[in-house]
């Protein structure tokens, strides 16, 4: 637990005033610009064209803000907003609520502790785009093992990934089985972190276990909280890969979020303008969002706040 | 310190984590079981966790018949270098935001941590755009570049964090013996970022080896990585369940191997964005 008061800089020394550390950030900048920056802008400017796959840009219409008069009445755009919010909720809610209580039942430290954090990271490292095959074969109508053992129960065959309500459910228990653990793992963190003598004290002043938890374990690690929050927040809003091969957006638009939506309108509709149109709504939301992690948990700033 | 437990409650400790690591690891091993069953297994709807006949017969396929080696060869290109281009270039930016002092430190810190957020889906339609106007088609240097785009604020970030723990007396009493900032650099503190540079290798190497869309956009025939080769495996005559998760089973092996070798680093970089200390 460092304790940094003043991490700005060390001292002015000899040759710190030169154009040396420029020399250093510019390759990284440079990158980060072309790559990032550059594409964010570039979004931008197409929006204000109809362009279609296939034919050269030259040759693209500027159609002012029509794209962005069309994206404010286009009941698609709307619905896939709805289901990313819908699926942001019932996502973070139900990973919050299960990996934060399971890192207060078990956060304390015991024997082979270390086995146990290495296999809940693994659905974090599958490739988002095997997750999906995962469970595309997890609930399949024919071969699925869900519908088998749900068979046991006296649930008759579900087509999963066919019926809207199921295909969504499908979408956010594969989400809740990939990023609990992570919830779990940085919660547990946070609580092992914290200064015994704290905790010690609340129980000498006759705090209950519940009167722990909600007093002073939760309080102390709010800002973690707060951020994991907004990491998935941020997360909702990029996740696309998993819904790609597992339902592809289907049926219909029932499950395909936000950024899906934006790949299936330019590369399947093949509307480049609209599509980007579209991002430009998506980086708003999460430029907003990532505002907040700045003003919450910026570990670039000077002081700390923990 | 905590309270002495009772046996019962160190049980019921254990057993909720083995549940939990029972959740985890069940559909990696479905995976994992099914690509080495043969396709009556599979399609008898009857799941068989662990005792039948085991057959390679979906690993010969993949690797005999399939472009498996052509897939490998380009994730493996791209991973790699786009992996050491991040730590490359992101450990020198990092080292001078954590250490030197210069106009716009600030303003870089705070875009960076900006820039990191952008979602892949936003540089879909751009990327295109540039691959199809600078006729780019279906180079792996432009996967390389926008991998190593897309990595650079998370590696800036995590590098910084560790560029602050290390004391700054080390380096002044290198400069007071005369090193210029490069030497500074490489030989004093390099040697003490290893396990830094580890945990954004890590992290640099997972998503340049998983990421799917924009591999999926910019890649052409000979040009194909692993994911998108085993994407490809659905949209053919229907699922080919024992052919697919071999393949997955072959994608998943890399990072697993971080996993086991590596868990206590990649909890560290999990963790980096919300616990300090």
């Amino acid at each position: 637990m460092a304790e940094e008061t003043d991490i700005a800089v060390p001292k002015p020394r000899p040759g710190g005033r030169t154009l040396t550390p420029y020399f250093f950030v510019l390759p990284a900048a440079i990158v980060m610009i072309a790559g990032l920056m550059y594409p964010v802008a570039d979004a931008f400017y197409l929006s204000f064209f109809d362009w279609k796959i296939g034919t050269k840009f030259a040759k693209a219409d500027n159609v002012g803000f029509d794209n962005y008069i069309r994206l404010l009445s286009d009941p698609d755009v709307r619905e896939s907003i709805w289901v990313t919010f819908r699926f942001g909720f019932w996502t973070i809610l139900i990973e919050m609520v299960i990996g934060v209580s399971l890192a207060l039942l078990l956060e304390k430290p015991i024997r082979g502790a270390s086995i146990f954090r290495t296999i809940f990271i693994l659905p974090l490292m599958v490739s988002p785009v095997v997750v999906g095959l995962i469970w595309r074969y997890l609930f399949d109508a024919r071969v699925g093992w869900i519908n088998y053992y749900l068979g046991f129960i006296g649930i008759e065959p579900q087509v999963w990934l066919g019926d809207a309500e199921l295909a969504f459910f499908a979408i956010v228990f594969t989400d809740i089985w990939q990023w609990t653990p992570f919830i779990f793992i940085i919660v547990i963190a946070g609580l092992q972190a914290l200064p015994s003598e704290v905790l010690e004290a609340s129980r000498i002043d006759g705090a209950n276990w519940w009167q722990q938890i909600f007093l002073v374990k939760l309080p102390m690690i709010r800002s973690i909280l707060l951020i994991a929050l907004l990491m998935r927040l941020i997360d909702v809003f990029r996740a696309m890969e998993v819904m790609y091969i597992l339902t592809g957006g289907g049926p219909g638009r029932a499950t395909e979020l936000l950024s899906l939506h934006i790949y299936n309108r330019a590369f399947d509709a093949q509307l480049l303008g609209y599509a980007s149109a579209i991002s430009v709504l998506l980086i708003l939301i999460v430029f907003i969002l990532s505002l907040g992690i700045l003003v919450v948990g910026n570990p670039m700033k000077d002081k700390s706040d923990i | 310190m905590q309270r002495i437990d009772s046996p019962s409650r160190v049980w019921s400790h254990y057993a909720g984590l083995v549940i939990l690591a029972i959740i985890c690891l069940t559909p990696i091993w479905v995976m994992i079981s099914t690509s080495f069953k043969n396709e009556v297994l599979i399609f008898d709807a009857k799941p068989v966790w662990f005792f039948f006949f085991p057959t390679m017969e979906n690993y010969d396929y993949i690797l005999t018949r399939g472009k498996f080696d052509r897939y490998f060869i380009n994730s493996v290109i791209v991973a790699t270098i786009s992996t050491f281009l991040t730590l490359f270039l992101g450990g020198l930016c990092a080292y001078a935001l954590a250490r030197l002092e210069f106009k716009g430190r600030r303003f870089v810190a705070n875009a960076t941590l900006l820039v990191r957020m952008v979602p892949p889906a936003v540089l879909a339609v751009p990327a295109f755009a540039m691959v199809v106007t600078l006729s780019l088609n279906a180079d792996l240097a432009v996967l390389i570049f926008f991998y190593t785009a897309l990595n650079l604020p998370f590696a800036i970030w995590l590098l910084f964090g560790f560029y602050k723990q290390i004391p700054v007396e080390l380096e002044e009493a290198a400069v007071v013996d005369g090193a210029s900032p490069l030497q500074v650099f490489f030989k004093v503190l390099f040697p003490m970022m290893k396990s830094g540079y580890a945990v954004a290798g890590i992290f640099t190497f997972r998503i340049a080896w998983n990421e799917f869309i924009l591999a999926l956009l910019l890649t052409g025939r000979k040009t194909r990585t692993l994911p998108v080769g085993a994407a490809g495996f659905i949209t053919d005559t229907g699922v080919e369940w024992g052919r697919i998760m071999a393949m997955g089973t072959l994608i998943v092996i890399p990072p697993l191997l971080f996993t086991f070798f590596a868990a206590r680093q990649i909890i560290s970089g999990l963790t980096a964005g919300s616990v300090k200390g």
